[in-house]
């Protein structure tokens, strides 16, 4: 095997080194979040800045996720955390598609809001995909 | 020998000024050994300002208060409006007595012993952050070491080497030997002659051996010439038992994990270079020393409501949060540095590229948390004098203080710097679980946690109510898209702040954007 193939063939491992080289940021590599549902992976990240009741905070600066009548259609929320929106950062590189298709398919479905149909992996894939911005 | 035909240096730069202007000139004093450091070559000189020139100043962190410092001095008539009742912005340093409160509401009543202290936001500065240095030099704050690296931190993977931390020296030296051994290798089995000179592959060969202290078989082995680097089982000594004895080098799979290299290269970075340093006593003695300078002129408890331009000036609209009154001020230009994570708070009157960047920025949430101990256990202990630790757990990472070694009493370490998907899983805690979380994370380095801990405090950046984020982090398409519309004066508004400069998260970020900004209003100015 070549060297070059060889290097095509290393593991996105990169992906976990998101912090850029002129920031103030730890060193070291971290473990990713292995959360499977959505509920968990909505404690274990969402609420940091959406706050555990999705209620968001600074007066609408993060807003809330509940009775957000924006979720109605997933492409909306699946673009806002694929790609980011403001101040908030894009998922990707935390959080796999599957993470990202439970915990968007949890919030649709919780903090008053009803939208049953889940958003697949696969949705979010097609939307990462597709590019753009969240706007 | 001198060479009588060779120009002057400053003759050669002269010339070069001449012909190609500024650009080839700095390319130039590059090229000589000058300048490299920063764009910083002195304050600026704002000469000649119209009397009666004012601007308005929105934020006292170290954008603004660079800004008003140098404008004052310059003859405008400024003032500041902040939000907090102190001065310094992210520039502050949390002591016993402290009390912090969370925008979920959460408070935290900081119980560190006298002369404790966790710096929440910068904690270190670069050699070369020379604006900085300049202006810490000046209002005379006391400097000391920062011990950046330190070869006996650990490292831990939970992927390797059993989950058992690892001394940075060991691991790093590890790397380095089997690394070194492959490659000569590589190059032994011809791999690499179409790519080295026969002459260069001696040299290749000469260099792995040395740097990666390989045997006589080029194998990278268990030696006492290999613990001179990684460290030895029993160290020299004096006397009977003084000859050491060699530890065992790791295994290659190990010494892979990502967590060594990443280590490795973390100090490699050009902002994480030695030497670095820390104010005496808290990283809030910069804010304050600047406040000395202009906290005449800071309005605090000052919530901006509403930014409104014409062709001839600004208005600010405020609300005193104590007494909820509203109140305005006016002036030929405004400097605005609150950050873009809360910027929606208030009402811009500015142009839709600007009012587009504004929006296009995200922010990094860091937390970080100062644990109190009993004892110096990771000095007295350990043999750690500062420096850091890392791990693969969401608290990312240890560090140790870099004052008073050799103390008795209480100390505080670093207990957590937690990053992305870490930072966010420590934030959504409540104090009490982080502190938990911590220590957990924390004894797989140090068993003496449990024993030792007094108590801690958690600073989430992204619940932070002033802020609710940590740094800025410019992507690079947004970069491309956004950051000169940023930084563009938009009428009589112009925006500053570690967000408006190409070092997102430093100080010295955040006071080269406030130099910038308000040079170009006093050229503006001067042009008028």
């Amino acid at each position: 095997m070549s060297l070059r193939r060889a290097l095509i063939l290393i593991p996105p491992l990169l992906a976990l080194l998101a912090a850029p080289g002129h920031a103030d940021t730890p060193g070291g590599v971290q473990a990713k979040n292995k959360a499977a549902d959505g509920e968990k992976v909505y404690k274990q990240i969402c609420a940091a800045c959406h706050m555990p009741d999705a209620m968001g905070s600074g007066g609408g600066a993060i807003p809330a996720l509940a009775k957000d009548k924006k979720l109605a259609d997933p492409a909306y929320p699946i673009a806002v955390v694929t790609k980011g929106k403001g101040a908030m950062p894009p998922m990707g590189d935390m959080l796999s598609s599957a993470q990202m298709a439970a915990v968007i398919t949890y919030v649709r479905t919780h903090f008053g809001n009803s939208y049953a149909q889940p958003v697949t992996e696969a949705d979010v894939k097609r939307v990462a995909k597709a590019g753009g911005s969240a706007e | 020998m001198k060479d009588v035909t060779q120009p002057s240096r400053r003759q050669l730069l002269t010339l070069i000024g001449k012909m190609g202007g500024a650009a080839a000139m700095y390319q130039a004093m590059t090229t000589l050994g000058h300048a490299a450091e920063t764009q910083f070559s002195g304050p600026p000189v704002l000469s000649g300002a119209r009397p009666g020139a004012s601007v308005v100043v929105l934020g006292a962190g170290l954008a603004g208060m660079v800004a008003a410092y140098e404008l004052e001095k310059a003859g405008y008539q400024v003032k500041i409006l902040e939000f907090q009742d102190r001065p310094g912005g992210r520039n502050y340093t949390l002591r016993g007595g402290d009390t912090f409160t969370e925008s979920s509401g959460a408070v935290q009543k900081v119980q560190f012993g006298p002369g404790n202290y966790i710096n929440p936001g910068p904690w270190r500065i670069p050699h070369h952050h020379n604006c900085l240095l300049h202006y810490c030099r000046q209002f005379g704050v006391a400097l000391e070491p920062f011990i950046q690296l330190n070869h006996n931190g650990f490292i831990h993977s939970s992927e390797a080497f059993g989950g058992k931390p690892q001394r940075y020296k060991a691991v790093a030296t590890d790397f380095r030997g089997h690394t070194s051994e492959l490659l000569a290798k590589a190059a032994n089995a011809k791999v690499l002659d179409g790519s080295v000179s026969a002459e260069d592959k001696e040299k290749l060969l000469e260099a792995l051996r040395h740097w990666g202290v390989l045997d006589d078989n080029m194998a990278y082995t268990s030696s006492v010439a290999v613990s001179a680097q990684r460290g030895y089982d029993r160290p020299p000594g004096g006397g009977v038992d003084g000859a050491p004895v060699p530890s065992q080098i790791a295994k290659l799979g190990d010494v892979l994990d990502p967590q060594v290299w990443t280590a490795m290269s973390f100090y490699f970075n050009y902002v994480m270079q030695t030497t670095m340093f820390q104010p005496v006593g808290g990283m809030d003695m910069i804010g304050k020393a600047f406040a000395a300078q202009v906290g005449k002129l800071i309005t605090y408890n000052a919530k901006v409501t509403k930014v409104a331009q014409n062709g001839k000036g600004v208005t600010v609209s405020y609300k005193d949060v104590p007494s909820g009154k509203m109140n305005s001020v006016s002036a030929d230009w405004c400097v605005c540095t609150i950050p873009l994570s809360i910027i929606s708070q208030v009402e811009m009157q500015v142009g839709p590229k600007l009012a587009a960047a504004m929006k296009a920025v995200p922010y990094a949430g860091q937390l970080k948390m100062g644990l109190e101990f009993k004892r110096r256990f990771w000095e007295e202990d350990d043999n750690i004098y500062g420096g850091h630790s890392f791990t693969d757990q969401p608290i990312a990472q240890l560090s140790y203080p870099n004052d008073r070694f050799f103390s008795s009493g209480p100390a505080v370490l670093l207990g957590a710097f937690a990053r992305d998907a870490g930072a966010f899983e420590l934030t959504g805690m409540t104090p009490q679980e982080r502190i938990e979380a911590a220590l957990a994370q924390g004894e797989i380095f140090h068993p003496q946690y449990r024993k030792e801990f007094l108590n801690g405090v958690s600073v989430p950046w992204s619940r932070v109510p002033w802020i609710l984020g940590c740094t800025s982090r410019w992507s690079e398409e947004n970069r491309a898209a956004h950051y000169q519309n940023l930084v563009a004066i938009d009428g009589r508004v112009v925006l500053a702040g570690e967000h408006a400069s190409y070092y997102g998260g430093w100080m010295e970020g955040s006071l080269l954007s406030g130099l910038d900004a308000i040079t170009r209003i006093h050229q503006r100015t001067q042009a008028a």
